[in-house]
């Protein structure tokens, strides 16, 4: 168990920044996703905590020690990967007792950690098979329980889950979490599935083009997107996004086509500002005034419904409402958020608007 | 019965006979191989040749195996071109593996300077048939001193382009992630490489290990330039220097024992390791 601090670490390839600076420092036992799009440095990040990428620039410290110029093996950290990674010609004891091997211990001490974690992750009936005699979710398992038996100061996976389907994905992701509530190891998880963040995470890290949006817990991350990116990264569907302006008086925001919409509190000091602004989804209700919407298309999808919608201005609206349909294309409706459901981000850097 | 059944009939007796025809072919040479080691080699010499075998089979072989001399020649005996041929052909064998999956696992896992100069020097050597750079490799092994030696015999041709490429692009199939695995466990290089690559090349070692040992067993060229003793002949060399220039007559019946001799360490290495040689060219255990 221990602490992970990443003090202002970079990478550089050549002459591309991949990493641009990224601060954090993780607590003891906490669970942190490193969260973004495919391209946006995560796993280079996680990368150079397990040692296999080298620190261009900054610290990492695991447990209060610097490990920079520490090989992996002595970072007392345990990886797990996306292809699972397993040794092929190995039965699945030996894949989890290969480190423990090689670092020396009892041949007993061995035996009684692997069976340990083969009873937590119920694998004690397939110790002897090989991996290719595992289903993908049984060699997800074994990969777990090789970096569970190391008894590491951190845990890091590497988008853990994506190679399974949607529902063993699922049942993983549970897994994962009780795994997680019972050890209590400190862990870095790398993942571009927001619904593996939210639930897994005890705080999240979005990532984008090598900077740290926002870090937060789950549900600030969705309530207080830091920037527009986390804004249409969190959240499914996407938030909806709207060029306006904040009147003169700091009142209301002016959107096109003669929408106004109050603000919860005035806003005198960006009086004239123009901004972006975000309406979730599910956050917009049928009202009597507000946005006029001519229904587009209708997704439903049992326990709710997407409706795409149309502004007068050309612009699209989705919004999600509970419970079966009750709309149908060329509908006509008129929707509104309540005041304290608006996001307002700056119209030129994307920065959240905070107030 | 239908036509269109004794059609498929027909279908299936053409490949057969064909199959059959083709066995024939490459049967029948060594079948009157066998027989005429049983015979003497009067009959042999007269061309009237039976198609059934004879009793003098036990001391053809045994003249053979043993034998200084035949009836109108002096030899060196089976037993020891065997033995010669034996420590040829597993040396180059083993040789060859060992040098070209260690470079090939330098070339694939490691980075170093130059690392893709090594690479294309290994690879085009393959363009450079042994016959090419045989009188400087000969002069090479002349001047050390190597003549008659087996380290002569068998160190010039262990250097392998074709088997270095072979583990190479086996390696390349070996995912990145396995490596990085097996760091975070602790392996260093020397680890992995005794832990995990090499029980996964086995099913290629043993494919590898046949070929090259068939490869070995039939060197002709080489050993014929750099031994001259009786002693370090080889068999395949022995064979063709049993077959006189014409002036004298040959003891074909010690030829053609010393031939079928000289087929089954080849076969035996086939039969035994058929298994594995099918797995290593058919599939890759993954």
């Amino acid at each position: 168990m221990a602490t992970v601090d990443i003090r202002n670490v970079r990478k550089s390839y050549g002459p591309v920044e991949a990493i641009k600076g990224i601060d954090i420092a993780i607590r003891d036992g906490e669970f942190l996703v490193l969260l973004g799009p495919s391209g946006c440095g995560k796993s280079t990040l996680l990368r150079m905590v397990a040692g296999l990428e080298t620190i261009t620039g900054g610290e990492v410290a695991i447990g209060g020690r610097v490990v920079n110029q520490l090989d992996p093996k002595d970072r007392d950290i345990a990886m797990v990967f996306q292809n699972y990674a397993l040794y092929p010609h190995m039965t699945v004891f030996d894949n989890m007792a290969y480190g423990l091997k090689i670092r020396g211990l009892p041949k007993a001490e061995i035996r009684a950690r692997v069976d340990k974690a083969a009873a937590i992750l119920e694998l004690g009936r397939f110790l002897d098979r090989r991996p290719s005699q595992l289903s993908g979710g049984q060699r997800q398992r074994v990969a777990m329980g090789r970096a569970i038996v190391r008894e590491p100061a951190a845990f890091l996976f590497d988008e853990p889950l994506s190679n399974l389907d949607a529902k063993l994905r699922t049942q993983m992701r549970v897994e994962i979490k009780r795994l997680q509530d019972r050890l209590r190891i400190t862990s870095l998880y790398v993942t571009h599935d927001q619904v593996e963040a939210m639930t897994l995470a005890d705080r999240i890290l979005v990532m984008n083009h090598g900077v740290a949006e926002q870090i937060g817990t789950p549900l600030e991350v969705y309530q207080r997107p830091a920037s527009l990116f986390v804004a249409g990264f969190i959240g499914s569907p996407p938030m909806n996004v709207l060029d306006g302006r904040i009147d003169d008086r700091g009142e209301a925001v002016d959107l096109a086509g003669g929408i106004r919409l109050a603000l919860p509190q005035p806003r005198l000091s960006d009086a004239g500002r123009a901004v972006k602004l975000g309406v979730r989804p599910e956050h917009l209700a049928t009202a009597d005034s507000g946005f006029a919407i001519e229904v587009e298309l209708v997704e439903a999808l049992g326990a709710d419904t997407v409706v795409y919608g149309r502004l007068a201005g050309g612009e699209s609206l989705l919004v999600r409402v509970a419970g079966l349909p009750t709309c149908r294309n060329g509908d006509r409706l008129t929707v509104a958020p309540p005041p304290d459901a608006l996001h307002l981000f700056d119209a030129v850097t994307g920065r959240r608007l905070e107030g | 019965m239908t036509p269109s059944s004794s059609r498929s009939r027909l279908i299936d007796l053409v490949p057969h006979i064909v199959l059959i025809v083709g066995v024939l072919v490459f049967v029948y040479p060594i079948y009157v191989t066998l027989i005429g080691s049983t015979w003497d080699s009067g009959t042999i010499g007269r061309g009237g040749l039976p198609l059934w075998p004879s009793g003098e089979g036990p001391a053809n072989y045994a003249q053979a195996w043993a034998g200084e001399a035949g009836d109108r020649a002096m030899y060196t005996p089976v037993r020891t071109m065997m033995l010669n041929s034996l420590v040829m052909a597993l040396s180059i064998a083993l040789g060859k593996i060992a040098i070209s999956i260690l470079s090939a696992y330098a070339v694939a896992f490691f980075r170093f300077p130059l690392r893709m100069a090594f690479f294309w020097l290994i690879f085009i050597t393959l363009m450079l048939p042994v016959e090419v750079r045989i009188i400087p490799t000969y002069k090479v092994v002349a001047d050390l001193g190597l003549i008659d030696t087996y380290a002569g015999l068998t160190i010039p041709l262990i250097a392998s382009a074709t088997a270095t490429l072979l583990f190479r692009q086996f390696f390349l199939t070996i995912p990145d992630e396995l490596l990085e695995a097996a760091k975070i466990d602790g392996a260093g290089p020397v680890r992995f490489f005794i832990d995990v690559v090499l029980p996964l090349s086995r099913t290629n070692i043993a494919a590898l290990f046949v070929i090259l040992f068939i490869y070995g067993w039939n060197q002709y060229l080489w050993p014929l330039l750099v031994t001259s003793s009786r002693d370090m002949e080889t068999i395949v060399t022995g064979i063709t220097k049993m077959i006189g220039t014409g002036e004298s007559a040959n003891d074909w019946h010690i030829i053609m024992a010393t031939t079928v001799l000289a087929m089954l360490p080849p076969v035996a290495v086939v039969l035994l390791m058929q298994r594995w040689f099918v797995k290593g060219l058919v599939d890759s255990e993954k």
